[in-house]
């Protein structure tokens, strides 16, 4: 299989992009359909959050095999203001961009592994990971 | 051992026009592109060279025309690329045959007129299909909203593909201006080719729904997929009160119930059978 690949996230197409890769990546190791879905989703909305919070950035995307379940790994990371309060975005129904504050605290709940490194100045950069069932 | 660059130039040249039928027989099996495609641009490259101006405006005109039809019948950019680089190495041979100094600078100068004109080439080609993929993707944005009447008082939009800001857009305009148009009281919002359904997706979906509520026309969304469903109720999106479907045609049969209209099964389907005399 492939290694680990970097897209960049630039413009709206850019999301498209990283939603189809995720997506075909997804199949290839064996995720349900809804389990395809929800890694989807969730990279759509934190390739649009460094899209639209940082105005740009990129993703890794890494397929991680050698366990007993094949897994998705998502790097997100952006060189935007960061997040002040990490706690506070992830609370449902916060949002800056006039959005219906989902996203964040959603994208967590739609992954196995959510983690979460950011300082105001210093960008962002989310790591979530999908394993097979 | 040092040649003018004029002798080396004037040398090639000659080379260049007297083996006119070696070079297009070789040009011809190294490129694979049409005898007669070949000689039209020998012709025009020789009127280049030979003059004292060097003008080549013509030769850039035939490679322009020819690398745009390319990009319509399909040809990679290498082979279009190949197709004037493989003139260097028809030449190539004949300079070698000639052995002469002279005849090898020239072909260093002629070389990099060859490369010129190559990069021109892959130019154009690129920019053709940009336009091409220019007109696809406007093409695309005008074919992916219809608006469609299911029934007197009911319009459908089957929705395709990603829904960012700028379709939402063009869907909500032509949903309300069909609302009005046709006087119809229920729209049915259909996700069913829509392959995923993030916050934004599901914001601007809320936000239509409202603008159709304030028009007095109620709606329906149909074509949630169990994986779609499932994901939502993950991300922790509420629809209200919006009715929504698993298919358009739970959509359709809610919506005919709503203004009233009675659907009777094909219970009382009759079969007549006739026969004819001539």
């Amino acid at each position: 299989m492939s290694g680990p690949q970097e897209l960049p996230i630039v413009t709206n197409g850019d999301v498209v992009l990283v939603r189809q890769q995720v997506r075909s990546l997804a199949a290839e190791i064996g995720l349900s359909l809804v389990e395809q879905t929800k890694i989807v989703t969730a990279a759509s909305e934190l390739a649009r959050n460094a899209l639209v919070h940082a105005g740009g950035g990129r993703v890794l995307i890494q397929v991680l095999e050698g366990g007993r379940r094949p897994g998705l790994r998502l790097v997100f990371s952006d060189e935007g203001p960061g997040i002040p309060d990490v706690d506070q975005a992830l609370t449902e129904g916060w949002s800056t961009a006039g959005g219906l504050g989902l996203g964040l605290s959603g994208s967590r709940r739609l992954v196995d592994e959510f983690d979460l490194v950011s300082a105001p100045g210093e960008g962002t950069r989310v790591t979530v990971t999908k394993w097979a069932r | 051992m040092s040649v003018p660059a004029e002798a080396a130039r004037r040398r090639i040249v000659d080379l260049f026009l007297s083996s006119e039928e070696r070079l297009l027989r070789r040009w011809t099996q190294l490129s694979g592109a049409s005898p007669d495609e070949l000689r039209d641009l020998y012709q025009a490259l020789r009127t280049a060279i030979s003059g004292e101006e060097g003008d080549l405006a013509d030769v850039r005109g035939l490679l322009a025309e020819l690398s745009r039809a390319r990009v319509r019948q399909g040809y990679t950019p290498s082979d279009t690329a190949r197709l004037v680089f493989s003139l260097k190495e028809a030449l190539y041979e004949v300079v070698e045959d000639d052995g002469g100094p002279e005849a090898l600078r020239g072909f260093v100068w002629f070389s990099r007129l060859i490369d010129d004109l190559g990069l021109y080439t892959f130019e154009t080609y690129s920019a053709a299909r940009e336009k091409i993929m220019l007109d696809q993707a406007e093409q695309l944005l005008e074919l992916s909203t219809p608006v469609v009447k299911l029934w007197e008082g009911i319009v459908a939009v089957p929705l395709v593909g990603t829904l960012d800001s700028a379709r939402t857009q063009v869907v909500m305009e032509k949903l309300l201006q069909t609302l009005v148009e046709t006087g119809s009281e229920h729209a049915v919002i259909d996700i069913t080719g829509v392959p995923a359904v993030d916050t934004q997706v599901a914001q601007h979906l809320l936000k239509t729904v409202v603008a159709a509520r304030l028009m007095g026309a109620e709606c329906v969304i149909s074509g949630i997929r169990p994986q779609i469903a499932h994901t939502i109720v993950t991300l922790g999106i509420e629809f209200g009160d919006i009715v929504t479907k698993a298919s358009l045609a739970d959509a359709l049969s809610y919506a005919l119930k709503r203004s009233g209209v009675e659907i009777t099964g094909a219970a009382r389907t009759r079969v007549a059978v006739r026969a004819e005399r001539g």
